[in-house]
């Protein structure tokens, strides 16, 4: 059985004849802070969020360390140098006070979720998905409330959780990704406009997948989304994010902070497909996408488990990862990188093992085609007290194609002699025989392309939830569609 | 059914294939022998399409129009199809989403719709029994970790499952043992109708015991050096190779 909403998933998926799907405009007013970065422009923010001083003060002392601080150097990208006077740091539609209804949406920004298959009506009843959308940086409609609210779960914009929850946002935010962390955490701490709060109260199993869909549409603005996500003692989360950009010029910047708390027998799930605009075949435009991500592990018996499909963006630099605190804590780090075209991937995920008896996975798989660079970078560290710790690493390139680079830059510290970890790592490509074989049996190129990938990509594919994976598998595809002369 | 002329094939720039004539009537089963680097596969290769198999003279027909223009995929839709003698493996995807896929592309090229995944399995498992080729088999990844004798008979099922108007099998009985061939051979013979044609190759007269052919060709360097009826593979056996090339030349 398929509901309308996987339909029309899939149907928006089928009919992608351009390179890229999401290539669309919408003409919608938009209010902007004047441009360029400074103290005003943070208070600008937090005046037109209606923020309590508390947060103004946060945002100002992380703008005020941000001035101090120099962009990151040593991931395996290049692009030409970032002006950060020369960009919008808040936009959001006119005419923003809250919706009761979708009848008060303006019908232009249901027109643009249609055109993504976002279905917001009773469709999303139907695939059992609550979904809080943020158009551009401020939530428009939120919906599946009651659901939520009788199984005590929050789930709304974050801007609304610091006026009506500011207890917990204080407990929790900056508590994972300090206000310090790093240079673009710190600028999102600064002006991050809006995102998502979710909190699932001890030993609370979330009735359904949360799922929140992210898009740029001004342009030259860039996106600064804050995530928090706890998970109180006992319960569980599955988390789904899914972000697609409409086609620009310009570059475009994205500084997202997504933090996760775990506490004691607590459970996250977090999934990911990200499919921002990766520039054109000459490598202009395109997204930057500089993303920090990590999740607490902080309670005992505690598990996060982190699955992206990455296919976006012209500059990927991601790590997702775990801080393994808690006692038996358990981190997974499921991901799938394709860089097609001139897209630049340097991404994979920390994992740090704190608390004894704590395990780690990570299953990497990397796809490099045309003159993409691809790197998978990551940490595992085991501390003194860690003992018993276990990791294993799986790290797979696939290149399609003589032109593209895979990287694999893999740091593992232990200090504690009863840790157990393991590395395993493999670099192939699509074989001419492979793709002859597909080819003689029927199936087209770009077909036998997509069938051998999504087969390499298989153990990253199946941890996601069934209402991904559908499109997902298509993404993969879609993204690869020429790759082979 | 086929119809080639004068067939002239570069690899690399180097000529493989120099003249070859061969024509095979629907109903027939016709076998190409000849020693190793005689150029059977590469025959096989460019039949099925394969890239940088260059013609560079003659012509190809099949069933009257003109197989060397169209794409791999399309000779396969249009009923062309290759027993492989190495198949190859493809991790992660199970044998049984590799068998829907193609049996749907190729549908879906001749303009019918698509079977469902139900359709495809009933399909699938009526013909899998037959060659002994388990529930088991079919959700493994496609030939990864299969035997030698598995991988073949995982071609003959795809053979049975697309019912080609044109059967090409390269070498099928390499690396099988006399039971595997037999499965192998009983699987091909069940398949010969009055409306298809095969084109058996293969370097032993052995698996000529099993799959009967109405026409044996015998391939020497790039051209066909004799032909003649059933009774040339057991002269081969007997003489060798040397005996009748030598003669030609």
């Amino acid at each position: 059985m398929s509901s309308p909403a996987q339909k029309e998933t899939r149907q928006t998926v089928a009919e992608i004849g351009e390179k890229y799907k999401y290539g669309f405009v919408t003409d919608i007013e938009m209010e902007r802070a004047p441009k360029g970065l400074n103290e005003d422009t943070v208070r600008y923010i937090s005046a037109k969020k209606g923020e309590p001083d508390w947060m103004l003060e946060w945002r100002l002392s992380a703008f005020r360390r941000w001035l101090s601080m120099k962009e990151p150097k040593w991931a395996r990208v290049h692009y030409p140098a970032i002006d950060y006077q020369d960009a919008y740091y808040y936009a959001a539609p006119k005419n923003t006070p809250k919706k009761q209804s979708l009848d008060e949406v303006d019908p232009k920004l249901l027109e643009t979720y249609n055109k993504l298959g976002i279905p917001l009506n009773e469709q999303m009843a139907l695939a059992g998905v609550a979904v809080d959308a943020v158009f551009d940086s401020v939530s428009v409609a939120t919906t599946f409330k009651e659901k939520l609210n009788e199984a005590g779960v929050i789930f709304c914009p974050i801007s609304e959780a610091i006026r009506d929850y500011p207890d917990l946002v204080r407990k929790y935010l900056g508590t994972v990704v300090p206000v310090t962390d790093n240079f673009f955490a710190t600028l999102n701490s600064a002006v991050f406009s809006d995102g998502t709060f979710v909190y699932v109260p001890k030993g609370v199993r979330c009735p359904m997948e949360l799922s929140t869909y992210f898009r740029i549409n001004a342009s030259e603005t860039g996106q600064f989304e804050r995530t928090l996500i706890v998970a109180d003692e006992g319960s569980y989360v599955s988390y789904l994010e899914g972000c697609t950009a409409p086609k620009r010029d310009e570059n475009q910047l994205h500084a997202a902070v997504v933090e996760l708390v775990a506490l004691d027998h607590a459970e996250i799930k977090y999934s990911t497909v990200q499919n921002w605009y990766p520039g054109d075949e000459e490598g202009r435009g395109g997204i930057y996408n500089f993303v920090t991500k990590r999740g607490d592990c902080r309670g005992d018996h505690s598990k996060i488990s982190w699955t992206q499909v990455e296919t976006g963006s012209a500059i990927t630099w991601k790590y997702p990862s775990c801080i393994l605190r808690g006692d038996h804590s358990v981190g997974e780090f499921y991901s799938i990188a394709i860089a097609n075209n001139y897209q630049q991937a340097d991404t994979g995920t920390k994992m740090i093992h704190l608390g004894a008896n704590t395990r780690s996975r990570i299953i990497s798989k990397g796809i490099s085609a045309g003159k993409a660079q691809n790197t998978y970078r990551g940490l595992v560290s085991v501390y003194g007290k860690a003992k018993g710790a276990r990791n294993y690493t799986q790290c797979d390139s696939l290149l399609i194609g003589g032109q593209c680079g895979a990287h694999t830059v893999p740091y593992i510290e232990s200090r504690n002699p009863t840790a157990r970890i393991e590395h395993e790592a493999t670099t192939s490509k699509i074989a001419e025989d492979q793709l002859f074989y597909c080819l003689q049996r029927g199936i087209p190129q770009d077909e036998a392309v997509s069938l051998i990938v999504n087969g390499f990509c298989k153990e990253v594919l199946q941890q996601l939830p069934m209402e991904f994976a559908v499109e997902a598998q298509k993404l993969v595809g879609i993204s690869l569609e020429g790759s082979v002369g | 059914m086929l119809e080639i002329r004068n067939l002239h094939v570069a690899v690399e720039g180097k000529d493989i294939l120099k003249g070859l004539s061969l024509s095979i009537l629907p109903g027939q089963v016709h076998a190409i022998m000849g020693p190793n680097g005689s150029g059977k596969s590469t025959l096989s290769y460019v039949l099925a399409g394969r890239a940088g198999y260059d013609i560079t003279e003659g012509s190809i027909l099949f069933n009257g129009e003109d197989l060397a223009a169209m794409p791999p995929e399309e000779r396969a839709a249009k009923g062309v199809f290759l027993a492989m003698q190495y198949p190859v493996e493809i991790p992660g995807v199970t044998t049984m989403t590799f068998l829907k896929t193609a049996l749907n592309a190729q549908r879906r090229q001749r303009g019918e719709p698509d079977l469902d995944a139900v359709g495809v399995l009933k399909l699938v498992r009526a013909k899998a029994r037959t060659l002994n080729i388990s529930e088991e088999m079919l959700r493994r990844a496609l030939n990864v970790g299969f035997s030698g004798g598995e991988k073949k008979r995982m071609e003959i099922l795809q053979m049975a499952l697309f019912e080609p108007r044109l059967a090409i099998l390269d070498e099928t009985d390499s690396g099988l043992d006399i039971d595997a061939l037999r499965l192998v051979a009983e699987g091909v013979n069940a398949l010969r109708s009055p409306q298809r044609a095969m084109l058996v190759i293969t370097h032993y007269q052995r698996l000529l015991d099993y799959i009967v052919p109405d026409r044996i060709h015998v391939l020497a360097r790039g051209r066909i050096v004799a032909e003649g009826g059933k009774e040339l593979a057991l002269e081969l056996e007997a003489k060798g190779y040397e005996h009748i090339v030598g003669r030609a030349a």
